[in-house]
């Protein structure tokens, strides 16, 4: 019995994109036990909404206390979180989940960060704990968020999907079309690959990663209930039985959100 | 402060208190004692166990609803063997009353299980889950008819050692009925409400939310017609009751005692609150405190 829930003061809040919403919420506990690639439960203060809504760190500052999630506008859980302005609270449990290997990139070795859509957020701070020389394959669709952040620890590729965006980006470089379209045009390798984003991207990565006999890991998402591990909501199909389950699935918020890509049936 | 009575007994099992927690919200408690002293329950109410590991229903298995919450877990579990040699042990550590919750396909598998717990001491009490769907009985569940009900009933009676609670189910038109078949087939307690059956469509994308298009609403949607259907079983039977269904504070678990329950179980509130059920024993004993009700029994069935 040492967690538990804790009221946190929001810092800041914007919308840093269409319905991308950043928010800082002051909280030394989680600040300081944060691993990449780990999220936090939020609750809603309307009681109405009974089921925390599960949103990965973003960014953790151990010197101010605070953590940032970067959350995309839903439903009505996080349209209520949008709506919150500095010095409001929220309930907030974490962190949770296992979060990414670090270790698996050291000094010497080279990884693809690689995020889709609001599966990007994560790859912020995984990209500056990482040892190893970091490429950050970050995928949008209509709009740029967070580029700054991801481009300060490592090389930035861009890969878009919407024609207008990709016309419009002045910089160059971009790739118009999908993340693993952007690693071949862009002729990129790496020893590891870390990816968040939705089932058909990762399913794609797995597959690549495979062809390319590269280790992968992926972080997967589902809905929640508890958000701990009890309710098993949030399962996975797993490639072998389950010592937890003792069946072939895993739960995504406990064993997970990141897999090995080999232990995980997309 | 005046000394307070908090103890309730169920089919000779006394509680230290009458809250515990509903199945299938705390797992075997493992998860949950990193946020509560489960040594503060009443009583640890176990997820379904199966005889052999059930591998559940297609996700999404849960969605949201306007106070509350639908599931469609679809009973997973580990089996009765890990379940005794991993969960038993753990739940052994703490001053709580064990209830297992019991789950099958067929009678046989049940009465599996239970033969499996009877020399388990651990195990203060069973509950028999029969309102999960797909069991064998012409394609209807357990629960739903009461002659099945009767019968599952005195079958596990047969081979159960401990003391026996049956789960049913709010899905019938008349639960008073259901209470006393169970209580014709040796029942030693009741415990309800499950789930109600519905149903959620999601108009952005025009598909089911739930991958098996129906489920289970709980949470404080559900109160009022749990805190009914216990009081029509109140005066229906004369075994003690276990109220449950929308449980989120104290108040809402003293309307079950009232109504007739003898104790009850917190469930979706977890959910929202990891050290739900301990907040609502706290807001019993003040309740107590300020009412001057030095034993909760008295509180038991007090609204006729």
């Amino acid at each position: 019995m040492e967690k538990s829930m804790l009221r946190a003061t929001i810092l800041s809040q914007e919308e840093i994109a269409h319905q991308i919403y950043s928010m800082w919420l002051q909280t030394d506990e989680i600040a300081r036990a944060a691993v990449p690639g780990q999220f936090v439960s939020v609750y809603c203060n309307d009681s109405g909404r009974m089921l925390p809504r599960p949103i990965s760190i973003c960014e953790t500052d151990k010197e101010r206390g605070g953590i940032r999630l970067v959350y995309r506008v839903a439903g009505k859980g996080t349209a209520e979180f949008a709506g919150y302005q500095a010095g409001d609270r929220l309930d907030l449990l974490g962190p949770l989940g296992n979060g990414f290997p670090l270790e698996r990139c050291q000094e010497g070795r080279t990884a693809f960060l690689i995020g889709g859509g609001i599966g990007i957020p994560p790859m912020v701070e995984l990209s500056k704990r990482l040892k190893g020389q970091v490429q950050v394959i970050a995928g949008y669709r209509d709009e740029l968020f967070l580029t700054d952040e991801l481009a300060a620890n490592g090389e930035l590729y861009l890969s878009v999907e919407n024609g207008d965006l990709f016309k419009n980006l002045s910089a160059g470089g971009a790739v118009h079309g999908n993340v693993l379209d952007c690693i071949r045009e862009k002729q990129l390798a790496a020893d590891v690959i870390y990816a968040c984003g939705p089932t058909p991207m990762l399913r794609a990565i797995k597959a690549y990663a495979q062809e390319n006999g590269m280790e992968c890991y992926l972080s997967l998402e589902q809905r929640m209930a508890c958000g701990i591990g009890a309710c098993l909501a949030c399962v996975c199909e797993s490639a072998d039985v389950d010592a937890h389950s003792q069946v072939k699935n895993k739960r995504i918020c406990k064993e997970g959100p990141v897999f090995a890509a080999e232990e995980v049936v997309l | 402060m005046t000394m307070i009575n908090t103890k309730v007994s169920i089919a000779g099992v006394e509680l230290k208190n009458p809250v515990m927690t509903a199945s299938g919200t705390f797992g075997s408690g493992m998860e949950y004692s990193e946020f509560v002293d489960l040594s503060r329950l009443g009583a640890v109410v176990t997820k379904g166990v199966a005889n052999v590991p059930w591998p559940g229903n297609p996700t999404p298995r849960v969605a949201e609803i306007r106070g509350g919450m639908m599931n469609a877990i679809g009973l997973q579990n580990p089996g009765i063997e890990t379940f005794c040699s991993r969960d038993l042990p753990f739940l052994a550590d703490y001053d709580t009353a064990v209830v297992v919750n019991v789950c099958g396909r067929t009678t046989e598998d049940y009465v599996e299980v239970v033969e499996r717990l009877s020399d388990e001491k651990t195990v203060a009490l069973l509950e028999i889950n029969i309102s999960c769907p797909n069991v064998k009985c012409g394609g209807i569940s357990f629960g739903q008819n009461p002659d099945s009900v009767e019968a599952i009933t005195r079958e596990i009676k047969k081979h159960a050692k401990q003391p026996v609670i049956m789960k049913l189910s709010p899905n019938v038109t008349d639960i008073a009925e259901l209470a006393r078949a169970a209580e014709a087939g040796g029942a030693d307690a009741l415990s309800m409400i499950n789930t109600l059956t519905g149903m959620k469509i999601d108009v952005n994308r025009r598909i089911f939310a739930l991958a098996n298009r129906t489920g289970g609403v709980s949470g404080p949607a559900i109160h009022p017609i749990a805190v009914r259907m216990v009081y029509q079983s109140a005066q229906a039977v004369k075994i003690p009751i276990i109220g449950m269904g929308g449980i989120a504070c104290a108040e809402d678990a003293l309307e079950f005692i009232l109504a007739g329950a003898t104790a009850v179980a917190v469930g979706t509130a977890n959910f929202r609150n990891p050290k739900a059920a301990v907040d609502v024993i706290e807001g019993i004993e003040d309740y107590m405190h300020r009412q001057k009700v030095d034993d909760i029994r008295t509180l038991i069935g007090a609204v006729r």
